[in-house]
């Protein structure tokens, strides 16, 4: 495939963030980090499995008008640890980085045990350490493997209690 | 050392356990004298569920260091019904209160607390997490019966509920203990302690039948498979039967082998093994004012204010 016939599938963006080299079929679950439903006028190009000489297939976003939050890439490293990250001002990139795994993960994961007190209504923001193979609830120790972390993110983007 | 609160067995070194049980050793040697170095110090019971032995043991452990003990209540006359939060439930009895201890149905609930309060917290049980200062006073018991090393522990019921259970998994990982869990498949340990065991190369198996491990055992620590896990009364009892201990049972075990629980039991161990020399169930509970007066003595340091 030729670069035009790319271009087209995925237009360019003024200003905002292209999420590149995201694991094939992970889009809609970078969306749900980001907190994006739709709802909130945002605009959105993505690329489903798109060929990749790199993963085979991945994924592409884009978003327009936004820059990703640390915490919102820390959890992005989890379900697609091949993503680059570049910052667009004006149609050009002016930055690109490689998610990397960190040590924890804030605020963006809910805990499955609903017995958890991150799930009652408590000041606090949810907090996962991150492990190998997965991540682990740093209030009940509840483990969620890596392919099951995608089901985890808070819907509202925020993973916190109410304050 | 002892961190600032005991929230997790897990966090408990061996350093930490043997500062603990000698300290109970002691303690318990002295008899009633020269324990009353923390006159006029409150500790703050907050028991979010009920509970006899935790409750009134760290009440009589207090007492007999000479200080005071208050009490929120039950949850019924107290703000929570009001919809207050925990966090800002540990915060105002911070103020009236040298040290707290929490007995909450959540998960994490000690956790969270400590994180909103300065003065030592103790964890008296957070839902299915931890127990770990029931777990002190098991080790204390091993330790006076069998020692802590080189030994063989076999633990068994409700290991996926059991708090008591997971804390002391996590503790015997400082020692040289070969653990054998024993439990019907739908109660095995959860994930995420059978990980932690794991990272900490424990040595351990786990079966659904006492019979395949009992005659290697020194220890058995014993667990009530609780009724209201069950969605059918017919699957607990079908399940229950199977993970009850008399002498019949114990035929193929040791003679020298130290039969514990928790408590309260139910009908898990027959009332004849408490005639036996095997059973330690009572000394255990027991053990639960020197373990705690000792932990109580650390947390709260000297006169002064230090923490040793």
């Amino acid at each position: 495939m030729s670069d035009t016939e790319k271009e087209l599938r995925v237009s360019k963006i003024r200003d905002g963030t292209v999420i590149d080299h995201v694991t094939g079929g992970q889009a809609l679950n970078v969306l749900a980090i980001l907190g994006i439903d739709g709802n909130g006028g945002e605009t959105v190009s993505i690329g489903m499995n798109v060929p990749s000489d790199k993963l085979g297939r991945k994924d592409v976003v884009k978003v327009e008008g936004r820059e990703l939050s640390q915490s919102e890439v820390d959890v992005l490293s989890l379900i697609a640890p091949e993503a680059t990250i570049n910052i667009i001002r004006d149609f050009e990139v002016i930055d690109k980085n490689r998610v990397e795994r960190t040590a924890s993960v804030t605020g963006i994961l809910v805990c499955p045990n609903h017995n958890c007190i991150t799930n009652a209504d408590e000041p606090v923001r949810t907090e996962f350490e991150v492990f190998d193979d997965g991540v682990r609830c740093s209030y009940c120790g509840t483990i969620v493997r890596e392919g099951d972390v995608a089901e985890h993110i808070d819907a509202r983007g925020s993973g916190e209690t109410a304050l | 050392m002892l961190e600032d609160h005991l929230i997790s067995a897990a966090h408990l070194s061996r350093a930490d356990i043997e500062t603990v049980l000698d300290r109970a050793e002691s303690v318990d040697s002295a008899g009633e004298a020269g324990h009353g170095s923390h006159d006029g110090r409150v500790l703050a019971l907050c028991f979010f569920e009920p509970s006899t032995r935790t409750k009134m043991s760290f009440e009589s452990a207090m007492k007999r260091l000479g200080g005071e003990t208050i009490d929120m209540g039950s949850v019924e006359s107290s703000s929570v019904k009001k919809g207050e939060s925990l966090a800002d439930t540990v915060r105002v009895i911070e103020g009236y209160a040298d040290a707290i201890v929490l007995r909450h149905p959540s998960e994490g609930s000690a956790k969270l607390a400590s994180q909103f309060v300065d003065v030592p917290l103790v964890n008296a049980g957070d839902g299915a997490g931890q127990h770990p200062s029931q777990t002190l006073l098991d080790l204390y018991t091993i330790r006076e019966n069998a020692g802590l090393d080189d030994i063989t522990v076999g633990i068994m019921g409700d290991l996926k509920y059991g708090r008591t259970v997971h804390s002391l998994a996590h503790a015997l990982t400082n020692f040289d203990v070969r653990q054998h869990f024993v439990s019907p498949e739908s109660l095995r340990l959860p994930r995420n302690v059978r990980y932690d065991l794991h990272e900490a190369g424990a040595q351990v198996r786990e079966h659904t039948d006492l019979d395949e491990v009992l005659p290697e055992l020194d220890v058995l620590y014993v667990t009530r498979i609780q009724r209201e896990r069950f969605p059918e009364e017919r699957e607990y009892r079908a399940v229950a039967g199977e993970y009850r201990i008399d002498n019949e049972t114990l035929s193929d075990a040791r003679d020298d082998l130290t039969v514990m629980h928790p408590l309260p039991r139910v009908d898990e161990i027959a009332p004849a093994v408490d005639e036996t020399a095997r059973a330690k169930y009572f000394e255990q509970a027991h053990n639960g004012v020197p373990v705690r007066m000792a932990l109580l003595d650390i947390l709260l340091g000297d006169e002064g204010g230090d923490r040793r």
